[in-house]
């Protein structure tokens, strides 16, 4: 192989020490910042797109030419599955806990009820 | 911590196992010291970054597993072969249920599909190594090292015992405290790092590395089945990593997230789990199918009948495989909707696989079957595996699944898919790509007897376990009642037939080892229609000195026509190759030691763990190793002494 130069990766290392950065600012909100619910899980998803575009674009080659289309294709089945695991999570997770499907009461969800009682 | 604290005590099987693993190792290192072969074990396996050694320690290390994951089900179907049995009490049967099933399907199933992957791959797709040959040797130790530490859970601190789905709240720190699920929590932590390191090297090397010519639609069929699979990898494992590290953040340092108390939401856990559970089970399925595509189209000496519709069912298997997780907890009540749904979904699997085994069946007839013995593995894999996906569909439905869930008919459609799937498309494909890994044939003989010991085995062993189910008898029961045992004991003399079956298998290597002639020609078997056997046995280092253009999915068949082979004098250019290194091997080695401290919630230790891997990934960093080169002249010299057999 010719030699190359070898940059010090600065780009790598500044995204790096970022992305650990937004991880405990996003701890922080969630454990003592005594924000309301609301105003946390809002903040909590405008760093996760902020650490998305990190990664998309300090990592992920986003920017370079060349490599054909292959990322944009693995960038749409990436939003698919997640979506798919977000909302079949809400689909599958919250009928469970309500009581108006036939009328059916099942052990398990009565378990789940206890459980959640318990809790408050 | 006291020390029989840390040692499991009072169990005498535990015992044998401790004496066990105390002689195996005595002997490895006393072997390795006498022998004086530490500097060969270091320097041509430990630092290796060859696909082809790197897919062999896969194999051996699955093999040495499946013998592990089969004597904990002989103890199992011991346990049940009477009523009131009295060999394992109900807390030893858990245990070993748990690492039965964790181990099958983690440390057998995948290492060996990966491995024949690692080695297969490349050569058929004319690659001279991964995409990331670093990164292969990475994934290997991380998984190995990963068994490891789950398999050591038995002698120290415990092993696992809520099933290998790892069910919360069962699994969670107030019904389980002590180590053992955190051995499941790190053990599969650290192998799936391995996992999709592999999945997205394997996607990069089929993307960017094929033979001039080869598009994708011209692929090798196993070939397709591994581009799939590694996409599946990729967009499963992840949901596994975050579901494993919330349960650990919740077990070691104290969160809510699926307990019973502070709000957590236990049944998230099996939701997670199934959503990654499901396309695992394909991940194992799928390079199973192009195992026996190949196999099947090689031995009956005909081309793959409908090549594109074997593509496309895959592909739609794989997306199917994202929406049905569901039906692994139909009996959550989650309700009728949702329920409806996943049994739809569910049953539409059967479509595409369906088509699969007509292909497979169109490509057999009148054609002119070769008996080879990977042959007589696929073809039994058909009937055998239908069996087990009718009564998959019959558990997709819902409402029937009512009565089906968490009995034995459960335990036996599962086994029923994974192991005539799976397991024989292992054994099939091990036994076909054997000759080109070491250089000599498997004895035929020995190969017959331990597939029908096998073979028969298995529906002895499985098939009385249907009728088990539909008589009411749960799955993880440690004892039975009279009135199962007469199927019971059958299922029990079956399994230990099986057993019989792999100790001729492991037999069979040993004694061909010895007796088997070497010599072979590239195309060992005479059948070959892919890329890998064009290649001379046994395979260069550097795989290919040069490369045809490639003109359809049987590369080999064309090139025969043409009188092509892969050493063309005229085009020999020098080969880059990469370093051997040892870091791999040293990284994960201290990955082992700072999982195992976090499994006892040794945090200090567990820090300076985590402090040497980052220090590990400094140094990978800025490692400039650029490889070497092998010269013109070298590569002639050893295609010339390779190919001297073949120009007689």
């Amino acid at each position: 192989m010719s030699e190359k130069k070898h940059k010090y990766p600065w780009n790598h290392i500044i995204g790096f020490v970022l992305s650990i950065a937004l991880t405990f600012l996003a701890a922080w909100t969630a454990l003592s910042s005594d924000l309301p619910v609301m105003w946390i899980i809002i903040s909590i998803m405008v760093l996760a797109v902020i650490q998305a575009l990190i990664q998309l674009f300090m990592f992920m080659h986003i920017v370079e030419k060349g490599a054909g289309d292959a990322p944009w294709n693995m960038m749409f089945h990436a939003a698919v599955v997640a979506a798919i695991v977000v909302s079949g999570s809400l689909f599958t997770m919250s009928f469970g806990f309500t009581h108006d499907h036939g009328g059916g009461e099942h052990e398990t969800e009565q378990h789940e009820e206890q459980g959640a009682h318990e809790g408050h | 911590m006291q020390l029989d604290e840390f040692f499991v005590t009072g169990e005498p099987l535990i015992y044998i196992g401790m004496a066990a693993i105390v002689l195996v190792s005595g002997t490895i290192l006393f072997v390795l010291t006498y022998f004086k072969k530490w500097k060969w074990l270091w320097a041509e396996w430990l630092t290796t970054v060859d696909h082809k050694k790197i897919g062999v320690m896969y194999i051996l290390l699955s093999l040495a597993m499946m013998f592990r994951a089969g004597v904990d089900a002989m103890m199992m179907r011991l346990q049940l072969a009477f009523p009131d049995m009295n060999f394992l009490n109900s807390q030893h049967y858990s245990e070993v249920f748990t690492t039965h099933g964790t181990i099958m399907i983690l440390f057998v199933a995948m290492p060996f599909l990966i491995g024949l992957m690692n080695y297969v791959v490349p050569l058929q797709i004319g690659a001279r190594d991964f995409a990331f040959p670093f990164v292969n040797a990475l994934s290997f130790w991380s998984t190995f090292f990963g068994a490891m530490l789950f398999n050591i859970s038995f002698v120290i601190g415990g092993a696992p015992d809520a099933g290998w789905t790892n069910y919360a709240p069962l699994a969670g720190s107030e019904l389980s405290p002590g180590p053992g699920i955190n051995y499941y929590l790190l053990g599969l932590q650290l192998s799936g790092i391995g996992t999709l390191a592999t999945g997205i090297n394997l996607m990069v090397t089929i993307l960017r590395m094929r033979a001039p010519g080869m598009s994708l639609f011209k692929m090798p069929i196993f070939t397709w089945s591994t581009l799939i699979t590694s996409f599946i990898i990729i967009f499963a494992f992840p949901i596994l990593t975050v579901a494993l590290a919330l349960m650990t953040i919740d077990r070691i340092f104290g969160s809510h997230i699926f307990t019973l108390t502070g709000e957590g939401l236990p049944m998230m856990w099996a939701n997670l789990f199934w959503m990654w559970g499901h396309p695992e089970v394909y991940i194992v399925i799928l390079p199973a199918f192009g195992i026996f595509s190949e196999i099947i189209s090689a031995f009956a000496q005909k081309q793959l009948f409908g090549y594109k519709t074997m593509v496309w069912a895959i592909i739609l298997i794989a997306g199917l495989s994202f929406v049905v997780w569901v039906h692994h907890f139909f009996t959550m009540g989650a309700g009728a909707f949702v329920n409806s749904i996943f049994s739809i979904t569910t049953m539409a699997i059967a479509i595409p696989t369906g088509v699969k085994i007509f292909n497979w069946l169109a490509t057999i007839y009148k054609s002119k079957i070769i008996f080879g013995t990977p042959m007589m593995w696929s073809l039994a894999f058909i009937p055998s595996f239908t069996i087990g996906g009718v009564t998959g569909v019959m558990l997709g439905m819902a409402a029937a699944d009512y009565q089906f869930h968490n009995s034995y008919f459960l335990v036996s459609h599962f086994h029923y898919v994974l192991i005539p799937g799976t397991i024989f498309a292992c054994f099939a494909g091990l036994i076909y790509w054997f000759p080109k890994m070491f250089g000599f044939q498997l004895n035929r003989k020995l190969n017959i007897w331990a597939f029908w010991l096998f073979l028969i085995g298995f529906h002895v062993t499985f098939f009385p376990q249907y009728f088990l189910g539909l008589d009411g008898m749960a799955r993880r029961l440690f004892t039975i009642g009279p009135e199962w045992f007469t199927l019971n004991f059958i299922s029990t003399a079956g399994a230990f037939v099986m057993g019989a079956g792999f100790a001729v298998f492991v037999y069979c290597i040993v004694y061909s080892y010895f007796k088997s002639t070497r010599d072979l020609p590239g195309d060992v078997w005479g059948v070959g229609r892919t890329l890998e056997w064009a290649t001379p046995t046994p395979v260069p280092k550097y795989n290919f000195a040069t490369l045809p253009d490639v003109k359809s999915h049987d590369a080999l068949i064309d090139m025969k026509e043409d009188g092509e082979t892969t050493f063309d004098e005229d085009k020999l250019e020098s080969i880059h190759m990469p370093n051997y290194t040892g870091q791999p091997f040293i990284m994960t080695a201290i990955m082992f030691f700072a999982s195992f401290f976090l499994v006892f919630e040794w945090i200090t230790l567990a820090s300076i763990g985590l402090i040497g891997i980052i220090v590990m990934m400094y140094v990978r960093s800025f490692d400039y190793d650029g490889g070497y080169h092998i010269g013109v002249d070298e590569i002639s010299k050893i295609e010339n002494s390779l190919r001297g057999h073949d120009n007689e």
